[in-house]
């Protein structure tokens, strides 16, 4: 990014209307992925001059062991239904849960998932690093894992939303595809970064279940609707030109009970539809960076 | 701009839990938990809380407390309101239906208007600590006299009025201290329901011992669905039922399941809502497999099957 500017630089202008249409495998309309993330947060973090961790004194009690609640019940109770109805995740991944509770990541991996970074701790920011610490936790998150997974990492969802300026320039040169940082789109782009090729992976605050539950307050039922009406209208664009649907999720939220019944409808619903092409974020990035041209200037505005 | 290299140290990044509070455990890969009757336990808790008009903020102002500038009798009388009148429609709710739940008292309410306490008991009802008054609020860098006075003096209140020593104990804000299952324990709780991090009770270690938590979900309390969340009444009651239907089903697989209802007289207690939730434990007690019981009835059944003493010394 262009660091001081008011516009960051990140992309160029391209309208909704009249684009070059995306084709995806089997002639799909929306390219639809589910985003478990799958966390750590710690009982007592030290503190980042940036950003508290909790809002109360440690121990934050309900924060934390509601977040405990995704490893030893939510995972378990989503990863299974999105099994059931053949949607694979694509996980968002505090890479210290391989260390604390590898079971979790084991598991994810044993189902076919993929697995990009979401930091070492969701209670450890960015904010305030300098470049050989960034390095430091990007190179981490490589091996980490690698080793457990035998997986490697090719996307970044910073740890809780926390970034630099140079984030997205060392991910590009750390050979990673895409970043799910931006929210500017519903199909991928190009970013412009010194090095590499990175694109924008669209993932959603909008309908991310943490919004639907915490900002928008909605009940588990309302919630599904929204994700049913997020779909109905990607996959009818999708005519026009590929389009992409990420439903973001926490199982500690999702995986609650008064909550798993109603979202278990929403996937029989997009399963049922057949306009769906149900995918990770990894096959997506792959197959737009093989069939999409960069023009050219555009990574570079 | 750098951040301090300890930043990027991670001292208990290791297998397991960053504490040692308790060890992971998978909730769909742990031995069966059986209840005396039933697959799901439905597990009613009522706060019952008295907040003093003067307000005070250390540690922290609980939830429900006073938001005007003194006097504040909207929320004075408000919340007696649902002391006064929502508690007693809430219990003729449950006797009526032969239901027995845990009323977690401040033990002011118990000072203040023993006849409640009286009620409770001859109802049937269980009496769960809940600190001296909304005033009583614990956390990290308070006091250390006044957190153990809280608890200690919160027993025996209850105690007193009751003749027998409360076995469950809720913080207010489920908000604790690092040290508070210390005190709990080394005062003889035998249960707490601060932790929301699973959904069967299970062994807490202390420096004092080992106890229980038995887990009272937050999220689906009449504070959280209904205050925070601004959602209505029916709405809550039909969360309730789809989560007990999906915890029927998953019983049928993985044995005993608990569905913790936490209900507040100055909430569900009102005239417009109470017909809900009469009508959800009537659907509730409809369906095959429900065993409603206080969290102590849940404990006392737990405690043995976690490697505990019914009744730990």
């Amino acid at each position: 990014m262009r660091e001081g500017s008011g516009d960051p630089e990140l992309y160029g202008f391209r309208r909704w209307r009249d684009r070059a249409p995306i084709r995806w495998p089997g002639d799909k309309q929306v390219a639809v992925w589910v985003s478990p993330n799958l966390e750590f947060y710690e009982l007592d973090p030290p503190v980042n001059p940036n950003r508290k961790a909790w809002a109360k004194p440690h121990p934050d009690v309900v924060g934390y062991s509601h977040r405990d609640h995704a490893n030893r019940v939510g995972h378990w109770r989503m990863a299974e239904v999105m099994t059931k109805h053949g949607f694979p995740g694509s996980v968002s991944l505090s890479v210290a849960l391989c260390d604390h509770i590898p079971e979790v990541v084991e598991d994810a991996n044993a189902r076919g998932w993929e697995f990009f970074s979401h930091g070492i701790y969701n209670t450890r920011y960015t904010y305030g690093m300098d470049e050989a610490q960034e390095r430091a936790i990007i190179e981490d998150s490589i091996r980490t894992v690698r080793d457990l997974t035998g997986q490697t990492i090719k996307g970044w969802l910073a740890p809780a939303l926390t970034h630099t300026p140079r984030t997205l320039d060392l991910i590009a040169e750390y050979g990673l595809t895409y970043t799910c940082d931006l929210y500017h789109d519903d199909q991928p782009g190009e970013v412009a970064v010194s090095s590499g090729r990175l694109i924008s992976m669209p993932y959603s605050l909008e309908v991310n279940d943490h919004y639907g539950f915490f900002v928008y307050n909605m009940s588990p039922r309302e919630y599904a609707d929204t994700l049913i009406r997020q779909y109905e209208r990607l996959a009818a664009e999708g005519e026009q030109g590929g389009t992409v649907m990420c439903i973001p999720l926490h199982s500690y939220l999702i995986g609650q009970p008064h909550r798993i019944g109603p979202f278990e409808e929403v996937l029989r619903h997009i399963a049922a539809d057949g306009r769906a092409w149900i995918t990770r974020s990894g096959d997506i990035a792959e197959h737009y960076l093989a069939t999409t041209q960069l023009a050219p200037g555009e990574a570079a505005l | 701009m750098s951040l301090d290299p300890a930043y990027l140290e991670y001292p208990k990044r290791r297998r397991g839990m960053d504490h040692d509070r308790y060890p992971y455990s998978n909730l769909f890969q742990r031995p069966a938990l059986s209840w005396p009757q039933g697959q799901v336990a439905v597990a009613i808790v009522v706060s019952l809380e008295w907040f003093p008009i003067v307000p005070e903020d250390k540690p922290f102002r609980a939830p429900g407390h006073m938001q005007t500038a003194y006097p504040d009798f909207r929320h004075y009388t408000s919340r007696e309101y649902g002391t006064r009148v929502g508690l007693y429609r809430m219990l003729d709710a449950f006797r009526a239906r032969g239901i027995p739940v845990s009323v977690a008292t401040n033990a002011a309410i118990a000072e203040r208007y023993p006849q409640i306490v009286a009620d409770l008991v001859a109802e049937g009802h269980e009496i769960v600590a809940h600190g001296t008054d909304m005033n009583g609020t614990i956390a990290s860098g308070m006091d250390q006299a006044r957190h153990e006075a809280i608890v200690a003096d919160s027993l025996a209140t209850l105690e007193q009025a009751t003749g027998a020593m409360p076995k469950g104990w809720l913080s207010i804000a489920r908000s604790q201290a690092m040290d508070t299952p210390e005190v709990l324990a080394a005062n003889g709780v035998e249960y707490m329901l601060d932790w929301v991090n699973d959904e069967l009770p299970y062994r807490f270690e202390t420096a004092s011992g080992p106890m229980l938590n038995v887990p009272l979900n937050h999220e689906i309390s009449d504070r959280q669905v209904i205050t925070v969340q601004q959602q209505s009444m029916d709405s809550y009651a039909q969360q309730l039922e789809d989560a007990c239907d999906w915890l029927l089903a998953e019983a049928a697989q993985y044995g005993g399941r608990m569905l913790p209802i936490h209900l507040t007289p100055y909430i569900s207690g009102l005239p417009y809502r109470i017909g809900a939730l009469e009508a959800l434990l009537d659907r509730l007690a409809a369906r095959q497999g429900v065993w409603f019981a206080t969290t102590g009835q849940i404990a006392q059944a737990a405690a043995p099957q976690l490697g505990l003493a019914e009744n730990p010394a």
